[in-house]
This record gives C-alpha cells, structure tokens and sequence, in this order.
C-alpha cells in the first residue's frame, strides 16, 4: 500500500489531462468548421503582434487599473506554474519538494519567496476584480448580455484563483520543514502562527490536504476553461498571432463578387452561356447566414473572448442605447458554435439542419445599428474582430435576402441608376464649381 | 457665383495632351451635398492658390462604392469599384487625393485587389505637404487664439492610422488645440459611417452625434474642426440640437485654411 498515494496522484493527474485534450480536439474540430482564410503570411509582424499583445499585454494598460491588475495576475498565474511542476514530479514520486534536493537552499527559497508575494498580489488582485464587478458594478459588467451565466462565470473564475492562491499559501505555512528552513516564506511565516496551535500530526493533514486540493484544484481549473469564458489565457496567443494585419479599414473584396461581376462587365461574355458539362458549380452563399459561413479566425476569436466588455464600452451604438454591443456577438457566435459542435456529435459526425441560424441569436436591429467604426476592433486587448462578423450578416441580409431597410434600399437604388446616394443627376456632378 | 475657381477636367486636359499631377476625387457628398460642396469650393481655392497641377473627373466620376459596401451589397460596391477603375486606369492615374475619408478608405485599400493600384491622399495629408513644401503660405491671423478641437474621422483616423496631419494643420493656424476626452485611436464615432448617414438610427436613448457634440462641449472649443463631409453633416445637426449654433462652429479644416490665406 505503500505507492497507493502516487498510483492515486497518476490517474487524477491522466485524467485531467485527458479531459482537457478531449475538450481542446472539439474545439479545434470547431473553429475548423469556419471558413478557410490564409492568415499565415508576414510571419514576421504576426509573431511581433503576439509578443506584443498577448504576452506583454500591449492592449490591456491602455486602462491602467484593470491593465496592471491584470499584469499581477497575468505574472502570477506564468511564474506560479513553475511550482506545479515540483508539485507534479512529487506526486509522481511520492517525493517532498524536491527541489530542496537539487537547488541549494538560498535559491529555492528565492524562487518560493517570489511565488508567495505573486499569490499574495494575485489574491489581492483577484479581490480588487471581484468588487469591481461586484460592488462598485463597473458597467459594462453589467449589460444585458451579462446576466445569469456569464455573470457567474466570471465570479467562479475570481473565486477559484482565491481558493487556489489561498491553498498555495497555507500548504507552505503548514509545512513544518519549509518553515523551519526559514527561506522563501516570506508570506506565509504570517499564516503560520495561525495553525500553531495544532499537533504536528494535525499540521501534516493540513498541509497534506492543502497540497492535494491545490493540484486537484487546478486539474479542474483546466477543464473548467473550456466550458467558461477564460479560454482566453491560451486563445489570446494564437489568436493575436492571426489576427488581421490590414488597415482596419480594410473590408474583405468578395473574389465570388468579383467573379460575377467581372463577367457581367466583360463584353465578350456570353450572357446565355451554359456552364461547360461536368463542370457542376457550387452555388456559393454570399456572406454570412450560419457560424459555418464565417471564417475560422472569426470562431477562433468567438473562443477566446473573455467578456471583459471593452468593446461594448467603446461601441457608439452601445453607447446610446442600441441593441448592438460587439461583445454580444462574440459571445452569441461561440454560442451557436457550440451548438453547432453539439449537433454534429450526435449525428455521427454529420450536421443536422436544426432549422436555426446565427440570426436566431443576433437579430437584424443589432447587425444595422454598426457605424463601422472599428472601435470595438480597436478596444479588444486581443484584437478581436467582431466587425467583420457584422459585414458577413449585413451582406448575407442585403445579398441573399434582399433585406435591407427601406433607406439603405434607396441609397443602393440611387448609386446603381446614378452613381450617387442620393437622386441627383450625374450630369450634375460639376455643377458645385459654379455656385 | 462666389469667385472663380479654376478647375481642370481630365477629359478635356487629354484631349489637350496635357496630364494632371494629381487626381481630385470629389466624391458624391463632395459633389452633390450642400455643405459639402463648400468644402470642396475651399478645397479647390488652396489647390488653386498652391498652384496645383490637378484635375476631377467631373461627370465621369462615379460614387466610390463605400456606402454600399458598408450597408453590405458587396456586388453593386464592386460594379462601381470596378467602374472607377477603368475610367481612373484609363486616364493613366497614379496620384489621387480626396476630402472624404470614405472614399480615400475604399480607394486606397481596397481597389488594389480589383485592378485599381493609387498613390491615394487625405486632403490633409496632401495640404500638409504643400505647406511644408512652403507651396502654400498661411497666415496665422483669422483663428487666432480660437479654441478649437478635432473630431477624427473613423475612416482617416482608427481606419487608417492618419492622426497627426490633420493636427499639424491645425496648429498652423495659430489657434489652441484643444483634445476631446475621446480622440485618436478612441476617437468616438459622429454617427454616419457603415451607411448609417442614409438611415435612420436604431431605437436608443440618443443619437450619437448628439453624444460626440457632448464631448466637444466640454472641451468649451469654439470651433469644432472635421476632415469628412459626413461627420461635418453629423456635427453640426448635433451643434444645432444641443442649442450651440452661433456658439461653435463646425468647419472643415480645408475651409479653415481656406480662410486663413
């Protein structure tokens, strides 16, 4: 009975490993299902935009108190995993720090000494966010979208770095040998003195029971990203690496369009010609109606979305009272994605139409409220892209539907006739030089 | 008739075997709208006044596509695109400035990928060079000591990176620039771009111009400064439902140059 503790320690750690593959290959399968886009040119400035964004948080300081909270956090949760690996090879081993025995003590204990004041200034941090949310009801934590699930969702969150960063302090408080080397306690040689009344047999259990809840605390911490908003702290790496390099002016030039357009234009195109036999052409869709009708980069982005509402915050519309909140999209378009997923999984790996579409989550009084502004792209500390999901729908709506309101119809009308918005005369376009 | 302008048509300047040095795509605000055309009168007085070797199109010129690409009829935005391409490749353009953000945007980025490949200019960046190039001398009198803030065009500003010119142009004038608590890249939007100016808006609480007004009233500027004939329309709606009109004034920096020669 003697490996019981290690055998135990080996299959909680293969299964929380293995449920986090699982979840990671659905979400890949996933994202796959949007559309092919080449993303992988200029490598150069993808890998500059991911060094800049994603790990030295570029975007998020632009708000100072959340950025630096943020940073605190963002440093802890990095530099605090180099201890999960001690963790890890003693739980294998059914060793006991087994650093002391490689590192001399000073070092070891300059290396805890700084992962104790990181999860004291985690914790702190993780508090600070939970009254933002919670007390002081900063609101774009507060928007309609933010009800029920998402809100919770982020509360869980706070509440799990708490317990974990509160468990990683008093394992090492209760660790009768880590305090009696008297380096790297920093912090917790302030907590000890609570548990100094206990036997030391009593203080083993303690730490014993801290050390274990830590890691089994984190397995589920790992599978719980996937069902939550946090996925973020993985997708934001690739998905700043894919973002858009354009100018955010920049919208996509439909090459179906274009192809079309190019043969209506060409003189010598026989309008009644019939395509060759044989060559069965696939009836394209013109812009988005379904989360499968937009590009990968557009689910990839959809994923990583933490709901910090930046976007929302920023959006003109929004802004005055709209319906429309970009980060409401995001949240909607990963949504159905899911649904999606959850639909081909039970039919054998074959979509099943459900008779729904994306137009069941976002509805066309969102999609018409856009400016096209870009300050929700501008906003999103992991340059996300929620514009080009309202093109997609806008031109599924104008180009497949013929739903355009009223207005915009005449606009189009006006600039098809007489190549202008409004009804005025083409012959007329000189006339400003004399008046 | 105010006073005379001189402006060269393409046609008439191929016909006479000359080419222009640089393309003025008016657009169809520029063209038609009422207080556009005054930003393009302005416009067309530094050209002028700078001895600027340009031309329009005039009737051949079409509207860019913009609006109807925004309002997502991607079929009809690249029929005018592909439209303008031909006339503009057929005058052999390689220079082209314009004083909408909306169609200096669409041309510049995204007429390449359907044949149309511009060296393309913001008025601002373009009247900056002439100033620089000390092609065009402004006296610093008329604003003098004005307070006056800068509305940046989603389209020139956040779109294309393009923050400073207009700035640069401003200061010229001897004035005090003052800046919006939301400016450059979080610049907040008048209300009219993604074709939102050709309807009405969504149900709210208020209309975003009336909004961005708010922002330029608590900078107290007297002048409130645009660089696009939409946010111009859009401002000074705003100006007038807020109550302002004689208060502050909305004009294109085009026309304050204009007035400061």
């Amino acid at each position: 009975m003697k490996y019981i503790d290690n055998i135990l320690f080996i299959a909680i750690l293969t299964a929380g490993l293995w449920f986090f593959a699982k979840n990671i290959k659905s979400l890949v399968r996933n994202i796959k299902l949007g559309k092919d886009i080449d993303r992988t040119d200029n490598k150069a400035a993808r890998w500059k935009n991911m060094a800049k964004i994603a790990l030295g948080q570029g975007k998020m300081v632009r708000r100072p108190v959340s950025g630096l909270l943020h940073i605190v956090v963002y440093v802890g949760f990095i530099l605090i995993n180099i201890e999960v690996l001690e963790i890890v090879i003693d739980g294998v081993f059914g060793t006991h720090r087994i650093f002391t025995k490689i590192l001399p003590d000073s070092v070891y204990g300059f290396l805890i000494g700084n992962f104790e004041v990181l999860a004291f200034l985690v914790l702190v941090a993780v508090i600070i966010f939970w009254i933002r949310r919670n007390v002081i009801k900063i609101a774009r934590f507060w928007n309609n979208e933010m009800k029920g699930w998402p809100r919770s969702d982020g509360n869980m969150i706070l509440y799990f770095e708490m317990v974990l960063m509160t468990l990683f302090l008093v394992m090492n408080a209760t660790d009768i040998h880590f305090q009696e080397m008297n380096t790297g306690n920093v912090i917790s040689q302030y907590i000890a003195p609570i548990f100094s009344g206990l036997e030391d047999s009593t203080l083993h259990m303690v730490e014993r029971g801290a050390w274990w809840l830590h890691i089994v605390g984190i397995l589920i911490f790992l599978n719980y990203l996937y069902y939550s908003k946090h996925l973020h702290i993985l997708l934001a790496f690739p998905n700043t690496f894919f973002a858009n390099l354009n100018p955010k002016g920049q919208f996509t030039n439909d090459a179906n369009v274009t192809k079309e357009v190019m043969m209506m234009m060409d003189p010598d195109a026989d309008p009644y010609a019939m395509p060759a036999e044989g060559a069965e052409e696939e009836v394209a869709t013109f812009g988005a109606k379904d989360v499968t009708d937009l590009s990968w980069v557009n689910l990839l982005n959809a994923y990583t979305c933490t709901e910090c509402g930046r976007c929302t915050s920023e959006c003109p519309a929004n802004l005055t009272g709209k319906k429309l909140s970009p980060r409401k999209i995001m949240m909607d378009t990963r949504d159905r994605l899911e649904e999606v997923g959850k639909n081909i999984d039970a039919n054998n790996g074959e979509f099943k139409d459900d008779g729904k579409n994306l137009f069941d989550w976002i509805t066309k009084e969102e999609i018409w409220a856009c400016t096209s502004c870009n300050a929700c792209v501008e906003a999103c500390p992991v340059n996300i892209d929620p514009l080009s999901i309202i093109m997609d729908m806008r031109r599924y709506l104008v180009m497949e539907e013929s739903a355009a309101p009223a207005e915009l119809n005449n606009m189009m009308q006006n600039v098809e006739n007489n190549g202008a918005p409004w009804p005025y005369n083409q012959m007329d376009r000189l006339k400003w030089v004399d008046e | 008739m105010s006073e005379a302008l001189k402006v060269p048509i393409m046609a008439d300047m191929m016909t006479a075997g000359t080419t222009p040095d640089i393309l003025f795509w008016v657009g169809s605000a520029g063209s038609f709208d009422d207080r556009a055309k005054k930003i393009t009168r302005a416009f067309v007085k530094l050209l002028n006044k700078a001895n600027v070797n340009f031309a329009v199109l005039g009737t051949e010129e079409s509207s860019s596509g913009d609006a109807a690409k925004r309002a997502g009829n991607e079929f009809l935005f690249q029929m005018q695109a592909i439209t303008n391409i031909e006339v503009m490749n057929m005058y052999e353009v390689k220079k082209i400035v314009t004083c909408c953000p909306h169609s200096y945007n669409t041309i510049k980025n995204e007429y390449p990928e359907l044949g149309g490949k511009y060296e393309v200019y913001h008025h601002t960046e373009f009247l900056q060079q002439l100033l620089k190039e000390g092609k065009l001398k402004i006296s610093g009198d008329t604003f003098k000591g004005k307070k006056v803030t800068f509305h940046d065009p989603c389209y020139l500003g956040r779109a294309n990176e393009v923050y400073e010119a207009p700035r640069e142009l401003i200061k010229s004038l001897g004035v005090d620039l003052v800046e919006m608590k939301r400016n450059k890249l979080n610049s907040l939007c008048c209300g009219a771009g993604g074709a939102q100016m050709f309807k009405e808006p969504e149900p709210g609480s208020m209309d975003i111009n009336v909004l961005r007004t708010e922002d330029a009233m608590e900078t107290s500027a007297e002048i409130i400064a645009t660089g696009c004939p939409f946010c111009n329309t859009m401002m000074t709606d705003g100006v007038k439902a807020k109550d302002q009109e004689g208060k502050i004034e909305v004009l294109d920096i085009a026309e304050l140059l204009a007035k400061s020669l």
